[in-house]
């Protein structure tokens, strides 16, 4: 296994090019290796679980995909990044579908609630919460380094972790309800929003992760 | 607070960007790479690539121009024009699009909207609506390129296209497209309006004020715009500080 590899996690939910393309970029030459095999997972130095599409069906194919273990050993022993599915899942349960998660992080997935998307112009916002917000650091984070506080990130979700430990919040964003748009415990980092898409700052962001030694 | 966003459009036909006048008339207007990574670098929230390329056996070179895309420009793609079916979405997702647009195949097949939306996420699908006014406050859907008269109402159709799974609506206005004399602002307000999922404005954009009157007049989350762009008049940046200086939210 080439050292120093960045792996990103193939369990069939959705395009895998973009975060990879963006990584490449940003990785001065490191391997970065898609993959949907659970030995190479398991070797792997650090590790990137993205995701996109229904919960019920990515909790289904990452455990058809016989990756389910390998992604919570991961999240337990190194470098680990979650990109929307892939930090929603990290929790206990999801009302998407009604279904348990992986369980790593104490909390819940909710939807955005319809009765509070209102803007302060009485307007309704719009779910899915589609573009660019801001992000605030709520706490000191090597992944935030160079970031100014409050950059806005691309995101498209209708649903957002509601963490049960407020002190794995590395991040906190407004729509019609404040929530967490970052976490972050121990060797874990995963974020609601796209940094494969969020221009300098997402990619000054995975910069960051391939650089992180927790 | 979430930002309004600003959606440089490129028509590309044989691997070139095109611009032209109520959809006919095309001029040349460059390398759809090149252009991307200039609106990229001036500070666009997303680009949307129209394949407009007539013949079938030309289809692969717009995947070809989305990889290469998603290689150097870092902000999110969409990308319509001739997605027949699943296996259309597919292929572009794969490419390295963020979103598929479609707009004949959506009214022929409304399946394909829904089918579509259960597979990849509705986040992935955008369906278009190409508009053209029938009466006072009374739009007609039209497909084939703005060729075909479909008979459905466009505030009806909207409806039905969320509750296929749409993730969001591009909405061309027929009548302004290539004008430059600006949005239908009661057509954008009365879609915006009707539906729950995000709109964006498109068809007329003359000046960097009729974006800003996209968003506060039409209530578009997003304001899309070709020729302004791509000749040079204005620069994305400059459109997002009209915008802001208009009290609109946006990312600079």
């Amino acid at each position: 296994m080439a050292r120093g590899n960045i792996v990103v996690v193939d369990y069939g939910m959705g395009n895998l090019r973009s975060v990879t393309k963006a990584l490449e970029h940003v990785a001065g030459g490191k391997p970065v290796q898609v993959t949907a095999d659970p030995a190479v997972v398991a070797a792997a130095e650090r590790v990137v679980v993205p995701g996109q599409g229904a919960m019920p069906d990515c909790m289904r194919e990452l455990a058809a995909c016989g990756l389910r273990q390998a992604v919570i050993e991961a999240a337990a022993s190194k470098p680990f990044l979650g990109i929307c599915i892939g930090q929603q899942m990290l929790f206990e349960h999801s009302e998407e579908g009604d279904v348990p998660c992986l369980g790593i992080l104490p909390g819940h997935v909710r939807r955005f609630p319809a009765e509070k998307m209102f803007a302060a112009d009485g307007l309704k916002l719009k779910v899915p919460h589609m573009g660019w917000n801001n992000v605030r650091q709520t706490m000191a984070h090597p992944l935030w380094q160079g970031i100014e506080d409050g950059s806005r990130f691309y995101f498209v979700h209708s649903y957002y972790v509601a963490p049960e430990d407020a002190a794995c919040m590395a991040g906190a964003t407004e729509y019609g309800v404040p929530f967490t748009s970052a976490c972050a415990r121990d060797n874990i980092f995963a974020v609601q929003c796209h940094p494969e898409k969020s221009a300098q700052a997402g990619l000054r962001l995975l910069a960051n992760f391939i650089d992180w030694n927790p | 607070m979430l930002a309004k966003r600003i959606i440089p459009c490129l028509d590309v036909t044989a691997g070139r960007v095109v611009k032209g006048t109520n959809f006919v008339e095309l001029r040349d207007a460059g390398d759809p790479i090149e252009i991307a990574r200039r609106y990229d670098e001036q500070g666009a929230d997303e680009v949307t690539f129209l394949d407009i390329t007539a013949s079938s056996d030309q289809r692969d070179i717009i995947l070809h121009i989305v990889e290469a895309c998603a290689e150097q420009v870092f902000i999110p793609l969409t990308v319509g024009g001739g997605v027949r079916a699943i296996a259309d979405v597919r292929r572009l997702l794969n490419a390295g699009a963020d979103k598929v647009s479609m707009n004949t195949a959506a009214v022929e097949n409304p399946d394909l909207v829904a089918e579509s939306s259960a597979k990849v996420g509705n986040q992935c699908i955008v369906v278009a609506i190409d508009a053209k006014q029938c009466a006072p406050g009374r739009w007609e859907v039209f497909t084939h390129g703005g060729r075909k008269a479909t008979g459905l109402d466009v505030i009806d159709w909207a409806r039905k296209v969320q509750l296929l799974g749409a993730g969001e609506i591009l909405l061309t206005s027929m009548d302004r497209d290539g004008t430059k004399s600006g949005f239908d602002l009661a057509l954008t307000r009365a879609v915006a309006d009707a539906v729950d999922i995000p709109i964006i404005a498109s068809g007329g954009v003359g000046n960097l004020d009729h974006l800003a009157d996209g968003v506060s007049e039409g209530h578009a989350d997003a304001v899309l715009a070709a020729s302004i762009f791509h000749f040079g008049e204005y620069t994305v940046r400059q459109a997002k500080e009209c915008m802001r200086a208009r009290g609109i939210e946006v990312r600079l």
